[in-house]
């Protein structure tokens, strides 16, 4: 947590150090026989928990470079590790990555040794999440948006608009949403309420979700306490959801992608949708840490990550979109083009990607309201306050 | 003299092991301090020492403005610690453990009764091993286990519309706090889960002080012509006190420091626990997760300090 705090002051600095690219691979040697790679559980699969699902067992043949994986729970908990030093890579998201850059944790990445960088998606090769003026700290990973999530015996057609989780209606089978609705039990939600107001309430001018001054950030609040006497209880881990929609009789909330297909494909009666105002989303980057004791096998794993089965077959474990959009259509895994569009991955510009609220902020003059104060703000607001 | 003297003190034997035998001998208390030593050291630096440092923590503030933790000695966060939305869950908590340890030792007492008075041989056996049994599977499985029997669409509520009773729950669920919109998203249903879960903390100790009260009191307090009633309120619940106030201090703590059963039955109001959770996590506010550690630690030593006047430590 204080590397946390650290990192906040490290960011400020590293406004003031921008450019100064850190040493990088050259070329790539002989393997070093391991890498050592903190990601999200889930993330990097051999096959133990589904045998249809590995994407690691090729690549340590084919490298000889023995991959070992220590799960992260939070981004946080992230990079703590990589403060610690001891791993190579990591699959950083969004807020957690330019703390890492800031910190200078992790080293750039030369993306000419990358061969498959050309294949990686246009629209996150200079993601500003992982390129820091114009220098690449990563390479993408996956990426996955925060979809509505409805019954499709409750909508007959799918709503357009995320009012039905913010506003006391009726649903279109004629019973009111009250009770039948949830919302993510994470301070972040937030920036959904915010969201919905970029669109609803345009004259408090926000302009992005995770930047919000004193008065956007308090008609969010409002807006997020008229839900809570909609929503019963605030969705936390993704089986729970899944069960409240089983047999709960909850009929829409914002969810991932991951529940909508595994509902789906336990044949319920579930859809999702990205409504107009937009969605909330998260992206992750494999990164390289400073000091990576690996570094040949590190960029071998980089190449893999975009070259192999992963993308495709991890964005159908996951519910996510490969960061390489051949991986959708070209077979090398079990991932298909419906399947990626389901994932959303022809709404990437409805996307406003995950970042930590920090008092800095350049749409509102460096007046935003912190992320601490969501975290206590949102308690007391699902407390009824 | 002289003689009997030199014979009483025997001269020093030899070498380290018998000089280091001897002192030992000769100063008790350094014995007993070499002994202790070790459990004292882990108690005082891992146990108490991460306490004093937790402690602490409470003392510094947030910077409202950059976040970062202002290391020096205030009672902010106290201050905000007593903002109407935290004192909120510090009374729905102490409330709910208040609750849940009442009902725990309710249903406790009978089951504890009769296997003291009256189960034998391997009927006894069978008490220990369904009293234990649901402390050995995963407190997880019956956690969910519970939420799919209290959900809106699980089998309690069949079980009540067989039975036609279902206006009973929806006219409870209708009730203000304890209601909600199903049995397993309402403080009803927290309640229930953290009793289940609890129970054998309580019945435990209940069955201990039970098995002391000897047979000839209660007999004699009826040759004396009391009622059972008058038994039990001048003999038996007296002398099980102990017992029942020694399991309340498991179920009312248990209750107080848990932050998972309301995370998944409940209705997403928070308790001490997941606040601390909250605020430690990527909030970084610290120094407020501490201070609200804080107040679970108070108010037990508040408890025990009762529960010590009360006996209750003898009946462990």
């Amino acid at each position: 947590m204080k590397s946390f705090l650290k990192s906040c002051t490290a960011i400020a600095l590293a406004v003031s150090f921008t450019g100064q690219a850190m040493a990088q691979v050259k070329e790539i040697g002989a393997g070093e026989g391991q890498v050592n790679i903190v990601a999200w559980a889930g993330y990097i699969e051999r096959g133990e928990t589904d045998k249809a699902f590995d994407w690691v067992t090729k690549f340590e043949e084919a490298s000889g470079c023995k991959v070992n994986v220590k799960t992260a729970n939070t981004s946080d908990e992230m990079v703590a590790l990589m403060n610690e030093g001891g791993f190579d890579l990591v699959t950083a998201s969004g807020d957690a990555s330019l703390r890492l850059i800031a910190g200078k944790r992790v080293q750039p990445i030369n993306i000419d040794l990358i061969k498959s960088w050309s294949t990686v998606d246009d629209r996150l090769k200079d993601a500003p999440w992982h390129t820091v003026d114009g220098v690449h700290y990563g390479v993408p990973y996956m990426w996955g948006p925060n979809v509505l999530m409805y019954n499709t015996d409750t909508f007959k057609e799918a709503p357009t608009s995320w009012n039905v989780v913010f506003e006391e209606m009726d649903l279109p089978d004629g019973k009111t949403n009250k009770g039948r609705v949830q919302a993510y039990d994470g301070p972040i939600h937030v920036a959904d309420a915010a969201l919905y107001l970029m669109t609803h309430k345009p004259e408090l001018g926000i302009k992005s979700p995770y930047e919000l001054n004193e008065d956007q950030y308090k008609a969010a609040l409002d807006l997020l306490r008229v839900q809570r006497t909609l929503v019963g209880r605030y969705w936390h881990d993704a089986f729970i959801q899944m069960d409240d929609f089983k047999n709960e009789g909850v009929v829409a909330s914002g969810s991932w992608p991951f529940q909508v297909n595994i509902l789906k494909s336990e044949k319920q009666p579930i859809a999702s949708v990205f409504p107009e105002e937009g969605v909330t989303g998260w992206a992750d980057t494999t990164m390289m840490h400073v000091d990576s004791a690996n570094p040949n096998c590190a960029y071998m794993w980089m190449e893999h990550s975009l070259a192999s089965n992963l993308q495709s077959d991890l964005s159908v474990w996951f519910g996510a979109n490969p960061s390489v959009p051949a991986a959708c259509t070209d077979g090398r895994g079990m991932q298909t083009a419906e399947g990626c569009t389901t994932n959303g991955m022809d709404n990437f510009e409805k996307v406003h990607f995950w970042t930590t609220p920090t008092s800095k902020c350049a749409s509102q003059n460096d007046q935003c309201v912190p992320y601490y104060r969501w975290v206590s703000d949102y308690i007391g607001v699902i407390g009824g306050r | 003299m002289s003689l009997a003297q030199s014979s009483a003190i025997l001269p020093e034997r030899g070498g380290v092991r018998g000089s280091l035998s001897d002192t030992v001998w000769r100063k008790p208390t350094l014995l007993l301090l070499l002994m202790l030593a070790p459990p004292v050291l882990w108690l005082g630096i891992v146990y108490l020492g991460s306490l004093f440092a937790l402690l602490l923590q409470s003392f510094f503030s947030i910077d409202e403005f950059s976040g970062l933790i202002n290391r020096e000695f205030t009672f902010k966060t106290y201050g905000e610690l007593l903002r109407p939305s935290n004192i909120d869950i510090i009374v729905r908590t102490v409330s709910m453990a208040a609750m849940v340890t009442l009902a725990a030792a309710v249903v406790a007492f009978p089951i504890a009764y009769f296997a003291a008075r009256y189960a034998r041989g391997k009927w006894k056996a069978l008490f220990y091993l369904g009293v234990m049994l649901p402390l050995w599977s995963s407190y997880l499985v019956k956690v969910y286990a519970w939420k799919l029997i209290l959900a809106k669409e699980g089998i309690l509520t069949w079980l009540f519309a067989k039975l036609h009773l279902t206006w009973l729950i929806e006219a409870w669920l209708s009730l203000p706090i304890v209601g909600g919109n199903s049995l397993s998203v309402s403080f009803t249903g927290t309640f229930v889960v953290f009793v289940y879960v609890w129970l054998p903390f309580m019945i435990l100790p209940v069955q201990a002080a039970l098995e002391r009260v000897p047979q000839n009191l209660v007999e004699a307090s009826s040759d004396l012509g009391a009622t059972p009633a008058q038994t039990f309120r001048n003999v038996l619940f007296p002398l099980a006190l102990p017992g029942i106030v020694a399991g309340s201090i498991f179920t009312f703590s248990l209750t107080l420091g848990d932050y998972i059963i309301p995370q998944i039955v409940g209705t997403s109001h928070l308790f001490i626990g997941q606040a601390v959770y909250a605020h430690q996590g990527t909030a970084g506010n610290i120094p407020l997760a501490a201070a609200f550690t804080v107040v679970p630690i108070v108010v037990m030593g508040f408890y025990l300090w009762g529960a010590k006047r009360m006996g209750a430590f003898n009946a462990l």
